[in-house]
């Protein structure tokens, strides 16, 4: 015992030790500051901009360093942190949280070499975020469930009583809340409150787009609702031959198939305007814009002129419903309605 | 004779400091109030006045019904087995059987899920879950079967009850208080579980929490659910206090402690019972490891990078738990010498009252936490040193566990001799206290260790910027849904920095305090 004991007290003294010395790389990570550095908030997906990121910091040596979580927690940690925000840019998946931290007085005007890249229709009317990239939701759906013939004309179809067991959403992902700020946008709020009403009941939530797609294609359930990346991202992932679900575009423009906005933005409160304007600017930049439009992400580029990945048709072949950034709203009647049906 | 006057004075240092200290561990409930009454009652009222809630009520109310009955027959039947029969092998069962719970739980949940789609939804969760926590029940239940008073089922068995009888009605019966401590103890683990539960796609107040910060830009909103979700565990703990109590006076009795005979089965029960073992060892232990391992030999790839390499988050993961596990150890120590050297009713029950930490959820520490930074502290927002902080917070319980028995050992009349033989008070600290402390101390700071180690719920929400834990990273890997391959090493490294130390431990605790009723394991807060 007395051994033991012995043996004990050596451990203590060498995790104590051990603390020591983790103290000292904690002080030696924990600061990430610096002058030539800049801190970006990314509510895109890591892969798309890790990419750019590395090629940002190659070319003009400024470090940045990336907190990567759902837009809206991102949008929410903004707000929440108001002045004292350490975020330089804002990188988000769709334009509704720009349109409120703008409201907010949250957001710097761009200059113009970051706004003229691209189109202006897929810019803040502001002038406070640039559009980066293009996306369209769209239905996965099983072949071995259903057939392409069976597939709705609207998504205000799955609401109906025949789709009951059959859907699959990601109501808490943050692509979902601007879906229904489109519905609203377009059908008005109540058609969104019943349709979601109807989702309730006829749809089993799952925690993301990505656990929706693959639930799709695993055969369970015979639709669900996603962005059209996700399928690509599937397929590219598990290979065409194992991937046995398919995309379905909403034809006629249904606002199913909306097309949504990613853009970026520089905080108000940002101690690194200049970087964080560079950076801002080289998102819409030809480099950028490639690395986007050729790589594995499967967003469509706002620049023009930049080829899209062979794998997915071009964006006009989709011909997909747009509704403008301002009519698109800032989610927050959204939001309240997702509670109100009891979604969230 | 001075010396001893000495010790007679009021200790205000160490009442000071364990003041500080609870108030410190109990802000956050203090915290998750004032935010939501800031936020506004009528607006509180809104949100929890949604049907929406009561299915959440309804969903943490079934699901712990269940699990609870369900542990509660597999945990109470693998320790009678383990611990009054002749199972073979029962020794190392005994350890086997209790590692389950020191797995984390969103990757036992996503062992399960990765490979079966249909472990979903109440179904599944009930399933993953008993798997998980019929540990909590095993080890109170061990530990009451080891210390009953043989000679009742001796003499049930000499009237010629039959062995299951024996069980249900001397064994069990002795031990009822015990068994309803530790279903209680179940439904508090249940309540603060996020990341199994999001896998399994079953909707509590943890992934509603969650799912508000996703969709509602108003964080008032996600302390309202916060009240709730503290105010069922605050519930439950004060419960579980209770029969924490009677099953002290069932155990502390006058009983001339004696070696229990084991019960000899016979050659069909013997096969039947290892049989059992065999296979809930299999199921809640050998099933996960398998399929980690299954993963990590199919080598998957993924198109999310790591932002950060497996080395480099077991480094933060490291230095974050070994630091939080030493605050804690540190914490905890002054609280333990207070209630172990000045017996009083007040010192009892500011120990007691560090308890009420087990009722706070990690979702809940993780929100009180960002908002007294962000409102009030902000040069500690996404601080490391704030998470060190909350893990401390967080597992303080088990630091003060794993040292109790350490500290009434280290007598204050062992110093009073060192100092009558002439040694310096440092001297005396340095050499008396220090070793006899040491195991306890050396226990605290591996059961912080490993619990912080795997923590998920608060690290989501208060981890540093450029920073990925390994349960941060895994869970990233986890959430793209097909990266099954990629998250793997995480999940590999998770169970080894749990259950391999967990296994040594629970064989360290075995023999040390075999036969100690007061030794209550401190495996057993081990969630």
């Amino acid at each position: 015992m007395a051994r033991a004991s012995g043996a004990f007290s050596k451990r203590v003294v060498a995790t104590l030790a051990t603390a020591v010395v983790a103290s000292s790389l904690l002080a030696a990570c924990g600061s990430s500051g610096g002058s030539n550095s800049l801190t970006v908030y990314n509510g895109q997906h890591p892969q798309l901009t890790q990419a750019i990121v590395a090629a940002f910091e190659k070319q003009t040596g400024i470090h940045v360093n990336v907190r990567t979580d759902d837009g809206i927690v991102l949008a929410n940690e903004i707000l929440q942190e108001g002045s004292h925000t350490r975020a330089d840019v804002y990188l988000t998946e769709n334009s509704p949280e720009l349109m409120m931290l703008t409201q907010r007085g949250l957001l710097a005007k761009l200059p113009a070499s970051a706004t003229s890249q691209v189109p202006a229709k897929y810019d803040s009317p502001t002038s406070n975020w640039v559009g980066v990239a293009l996306r369209v939701s769209a239905l996965a759906y099983a072949p071995s469930r259903i057939s392409h013939a069976q597939l709705p004309a609207s998504v205000m179809d799955l609401a109906q009583p025949q789709w009951k067991g059959k859907v699959a959403i990601a109501p808490t992902d943050s692509d979902f809340v601007p879906l229904v700020g489109a519905v609203i946008a377009t059908h008005g709020e109540s058609a969104a409150l019943s349709w979601l009403r109807g989702l309730k009941t006829n749809a089993s939530l799952y925690p993301d787009d990505e656990s929706v797609v693959a639930a799709v294609d695993r055969g369970q359930k015979d639709v669900g609702i996603i962005n059209q990346y996700y399928w690509y991202r599937l397929q590219l992932e598990q290979g065409a031959a194992k991937t046995h679900s398919r995309l379905y575009t909403f034809p006629n423009q249904d606002v199913g198939s909306v097309e949504n906005i990613s853009g970026a933005a520089v905080l108000a409160a940002s101690h690194h305007r200049s970087n964080a304007d560079r950076f801002v600017a080289f998102l819409v930049s030809p480099t950028a814009q490639r690395i986007l439009a050729s790589g594995d992400d499967f967003e469509y580029p706002t620049r023009p002129g930049i080829a899209v990945n062979s794998a997915e048709p071009p964006l006009s072949q989709l011909n997909p419903a747009v509704v403008n950034v301002v009519s698109l709203g800032n989610d927050l009647p959204a939001a309240k309605l997702l509670q109100q049906a009891g979604l969230t | 004779m001075t010396v001893a006057a000495g010790r007679r004075r009021f200790p205000w240092v160490l009442t000071a400091s364990s003041i500080a200290i609870v108030a410190a561990l109990l802000a956050p409930l203090v915290l998750v109030v004032v935010q939501a009454a800031q936020s506004g009652w009528s607006n509180v009222w809104e949100v929890l006045d949604r049907s929406y809630v009561a299915t959440l009520l309804w969903n943490t109310v079934r699901l712990a019904a269940v699990v609870t009955l369900l542990a509660a027959i597999i945990g109470t039947g693998a320790a009678w087995l383990t611990e009054r029969t002749a199972l073979p092998g029962r020794r190392l069962w005994a350890v086997l059987l209790i590692i389950p719970v020191v797995i984390p739980d969103f990757v036992l949940s996503w062992s399960w899920s990765s490979v079966f789609d249909a472990v979903h939804g109440f179904n599944g969760a009930v399933l993953v879950m008993t798997l998980h926590l019929y540990p909590l029940i095993y080890l109170p239940m061990a530990g009451a079967f080891r210390s009953a008073d043989p000679g009742q089922e001796e003499a049930a068995r000499g009237l010629g009850l039959s062995l299951w009888r024996v069980w249900w009605r001397i064994s069990v019966r002795q031990a009822r208080a015990t068994l309803l401590g530790g279903c209680l103890l179940v439904c508090l683990a249940l309540l603060s579980y996020y990341g199994a539960f999001e896998n399994l796609r079953y909707q509590t107040f943890t992934t509603a929490i969650f799912g508000e910060l996703q969709t509602q830009f108003s964080p008032g909103v996600a302390s309202s659910m916060s009240l709730v979700l503290v105010a069922i565990s605050l519930f439950v703990l004060g419960g579980e206090a209770v029969f924490r109590e009677r099953g002290r006076v069932d155990r502390t009795g006058p009983l001339a402690q004696r070696a229990l005979m084991p019960i000899p089965l016979s050659g069909f029960r013997k096969a039947l019972a290892l049989a059992g073992i065999v296979a809930l060892v299999a199921l809640a232990l050998g099933f996960p490891i398998g399929i980690v391992g299954y993963w990590m030999v199919v080598g998957q790839s993924s198109g999310l990078p790591a932002a950060v390499s497996l080395g480099s988050a077991v480094g933060y993961t490291v230095a974050y738990s070994a630091l939080a596990a030493a605050l804690a150890t540190a914490l905890a120590l002054p609280v333990a010498m207070l209630a172990a050297r000045h017996r009083r009713r007040w010192a009892a029950a500011l120990e007691r009252s560090t308890f009420v930490v087990q009722a706070i959820p990690g979702v809940v520490v993780g929100l009180a936490l960002v908002f007294l930074t962000s409102r009030y502290l902000f040069s500690l927002y996404q601080s490391p040193e704030l998470l060190v902080a909350a893990y401390a917070l967080m597992f303080f319980p088990l630091a003060l566990v794993a040292m109790t028995a350490s500290v009434l050992r280290a007598s204050p009349r062992l110093e009073e001799i060192g100092r009558s033989l002439g040694k310096g008070p440092v001297a005396v600290r340095l050499r008396v206290t220090l070793p006899l402390l040491g195991p306890g101390l050396a226990a605290a700071f591996c059961f912080v260790f490993l619990s912080a180690a795997t923590e998920l719920t608060a690290t989501l929400l208060l981890v540093p910027t450029g920073v990925q834990t390994l349960a941060t990273q895994f869970w990233a890997y986890a959430e793209e849904g097909v990266s099954f391959g990629a998250a793997a090493p995480y999940a590999a490294t998770m169970i080894a920095l749990s259950a391999v130390p967990a296994y040594l431990l629970s064989r360290w605790y075995d023999h040390r305090f075999r036969g100690d009723p007061s030794g209550r394991s401190a495996l057993e807060a081990l969630t």
